[in-house]
């Protein structure tokens, strides 16, 4: 008996052990059984980062449009856009890939890399209307590997109201002294100054980014005396509590809450928050970010590209071409990027949004001047820059390192 | 891997048993068909086990020993590194603070945990009026998805608009930036672990304690005991064992610890807050870039620390029983 309650509690120990094991790894045990395959030749899968669109939106309803176009039923599944990249992954390591995936532009290249993506050449999508700066951001070693169904970027929001208790005229806000000069005064009139996100993931390196590029630096030396100078800049701004402790933690969505609140004359933000700007119930304006001595920094694109993953039959390329290009026609793109509030990637649907809301100006101009994160051939190498560049600035905000020595380290472990 | 295969084939005692009653029904007239009952009886623990349990920890393993790159983890031909990823895993600066924040982390939490659990199942244990609301109320925090429970300790703490200092405000205190400091993020996290981990520690042990017969309460009292006395020499050791599985229990729900760390902090800032658990995530999810062998390692580890931790209780369950 006692031998038997002996063996018994190990195997409790056993089990406990595994009990840890199954749920720190979450790994190996596949994706749930979303997945497509040729099974039924008239279905077709895609999958899109828009989990925010039920059955019904207008989102939706352009899918099964385009699909019905194309003689095919669509079958679609909305993924957290976080989810997606890994999701995507182990579909293609089990063979049931989607036939069409939309997904954030820094991905792209990632994904190319594992050889999930076919190429622009295979899959025969014409991408000649494309801003090219935007196409940049899917393309790696001389080939694209997909197009962009719309773009964002990033620009600073000001709050009208604030600014003018504050007797701060904003055409004086042209390079970094003068913006932290207003920021100074807005301080001094008892308001708050500047709120982005700072977050330790590939956010805060987003948001980031305007600052480095705008100092002139390049992700390929982070170590490099402009690159301190951009992350000097807002470590300044937190001492001097031009900008909030809470940036540290802060996603771009609670950023934007802070600026909401009506408090803060400055928010880094993005086109996608426009929407809600209008209900914000104040006066907004936006400003380029600006560079280091004037100018407008260039920022990163944001938004997605439609791709079109490798299939086992090949025959079913023409028809997802077909989606494709339905989904990224020029009133299909309209209408999309109106929804998610994005500016189009060709000039000629920009020229229309432009037309129906003169708002959006600065934001296509902002487009225009973006640079993509995985551009000059970067590609899978800007994962690994981000992630120390984001862990750079985090070192650097909450004051364990100097920004200097964050970087230097950033530096040697990203290469 | 031993360990897991071994598990169903030392089930057969209850097997057997249980095919007996059973067995009227179809198959008792050969003895041998017995026993093939008995396997049959056994055959769908074995799947679920191998299935759910064995195959994933031995993909896991397999993960941990490859050197994984997104090309290779979709083609399926990662080339065999042996210990190449557990050493990129020790190389690592993050490993000692890691390693650090995992052991305060879990041995702090447990402390607090069991010791704050006790109390209030003594206390909960006096039968007073609306004693068994407020025990209800105490496992509110249990019963709160996760989620929730973290971000709203995320909202309290926050810096700029927490609720937490305000309140320090108003007593004259400065504030504290709990989750942006790198020397608080840490207390802050275990603040709230603790804070969930409570109920559980509750209610464990005030189920142990119905178990304590009032009986020798009496004659304790009647010898002259105070309370003090009565606890340290009837409560505790009666509770010993219960308290162990309890202990053992809460050390495996803390090592695992993610959610609330991922919530709150990702870990950060700077790592200050990096336990196994959320570098592991880190490493293999949280980039655009997964590194799936480094971070199969770190989950490794940890699956070899809870076994350890396991078999210290066996042993130490033994000696009791022993002596």
């Amino acid at each position: 008996m006692n031998s038997f309650s002996r063996r018994r509690r190990l195997t409790a120990a056993a089990l406990t052990a595994l009990a840890v094991a199954t749920s720190a790894t979450a790994c190996g045990s596949g994706s749930g059984g979303t997945g497509t395959q040729a099974a039924d030749n008239d279905t077709y899968t895609i999958w899109d980062p828009y989990p925010q669109f039920a059955k019904g939106s207008a989102w939706v309803k352009l899918l099964d449009a385009c699909g019905t176009e194309a003689g095919v039923k669509i079958k679609r599944t909305g993924f957290d856009t976080s989810d997606l990249a890994n999701k995507t992954l182990l579909a293609a390591q089990q063979g049931n890939s989607p036939d069409v995936l939309i997904v954030d532009n820094p991905v792209v290249s990632t994904l190319a890399e594992a050889g999930v993506l076919t190429t622009t050449d295979d899959n025969k999508l014409d991408t000649s209307k494309v801003d090219p700066n935007l196409l940049a951001a899917g393309q790696s070693g001389g080939k694209t590997y997909g197009t962009p169904i719309g773009a964002n970027t990033l620009a600073l929001y000001y709050n009208k109201a604030v600014l003018k208790q504050a007797g701060v005229d904003i055409s004086s806000v042209k390079d970094w002294e003068t913006l932290t000069a207003a920021l100074a005064k807005v301080k001094q009139a008892g308001k708050k100054g500047i709120t982005f996100s700072a977050i330790g993931t590939e956010e805060g390196s987003f948001q980031f980014l305007p600052w480095l590029w705008g100092s002139g630096a390049k992700l390929t030396e982070l170590d490099s005396p402009a690159a301190v100078s951009a992350l000097s800049l807002w470590k300044d701004w937190l001492d001097k509590g031009y900008a909030p402790n809470s940036v540290l933690n802060n996603t771009q969505t609670t950023s934007w809450q802070e600026f909401a609140t009506g408090d803060y004359a400055f928010s880094e933000n993005g086109t996608w928050q426009l929407a809600n700007a209008e209900k914000a119930g104040f006066d907004y304006g936006v400003i380029p970010v600006p560079g280091a001595d004037g100018g407008s920094a260039a920022a990163p694109t944001g938004g997605e590209f439609v791709t079109l993953p490798v299939q086992d039959s090949t025959d079913r390329y023409a028809t997802t071409q077909k989606i494709a290009t339905c989904l990224t026609s020029t009133q299909n793109l309209y209408d999309t990027d109106t929804t998610l509030s994005y500016v189009a990637p060709t000039t000629e649907v920009q020229d229309k949004q432009v037309a129906g809301n003169p708002g959006l100006q600065p934001w296509v101009d902002a487009v225009k001047a973006a640079k993509g994160r995985t551009s000059d051939d970067l590609g899978t190498k800007y994962p690994k820059i981000s992630e120390q560049m984001w862990k750079a600035v985090q070192s650097a905000l909450s004051g364990s390192k100097s920004p200097k020595d964050a970087l230097t380290a950033a530096q040697s472990a990203a290469k | 891997m031993t360990h897991t295969t071994q598990v169903p084939h030392r089930r057969p005692v209850p097997g057997h048993s249980g095919a007996a009653p059973t067995a009227p029904s179809g198959t008792r007239r050969r003895p041998s068909s017995q026993q093939w009952a008995a396997w049959a009886f056994l055959a769908p623990v074995t799947l679920y086990l191998v299935l759910f349990y064995a195959y994933p920890l031995y993909r896991n393993l397999d993960l941990s020993l490859r050197n994984y790159t997104v090309r290779s983890f979709v083609q399926g031909d990662a080339p065999f590194t042996g210990l190449a990823n557990y050493r990129t895993v020790f190389d690592d600066p993050t490993f000692a603070p890691a390693l650090l924040h995992t052991v305060v982390f879990t041995a702090v939490c447990l402390a607090f945990q069991y010791v704050i659990g006790l109390a209030l199942a003594v206390f909960f244990n006096q039968h007073f009026r609306l004693s068994a609301t407020l025990r209800a109320l105490f496992l509110v925090p249990w019963l709160l998805p996760l989620i929730v429970s973290a971000s709203t300790w995320s909202w309290m703490l926050n810096s700029e608009s927490g609720i937490v200092n305000a309140a320090l405000h108003a007593v004259g205190i400065g504030p504290v930036n709990w989750l942006t400091s790198p020397s608080w993020s840490l207390t802050s996290v275990i603040i709230a672990n603790i804070w969930i981990g409570v109920p559980f520690n509750l209610v464990v042990l005030y189920s142990g304690l119905q178990s304590i017969p009032a009986g020798l309460y009496e004659a304790a009292a009647l010898d002259g005991a105070g309370p003090w006395r009565r606890f340290w020499s009837i409560t505790f050791p009666l509770l010993r064992p219960v308290s162990a599985i309890t202990l053992l229990l809460g050390l495996v729900y803390t090592l695992k610890v993610f959610d609330i760390i991922w919530i709150m902090t990702k870990g950060g800032p700077a790592d200050s807050s990096t336990t196994f658990a959320t570098w592991s995530y880190q490493l293999g999810f949280g980039n655009l870039l997964p590194a799936f062998g480094p971070g199969a390692a770190v989950g490794n580890l940890l699956v070899i620390a809870a076994l350890v931790f396991g078999l210290v209780y066996v042993r130490v369950q033994r000696k009791q029983e022993s002596s």
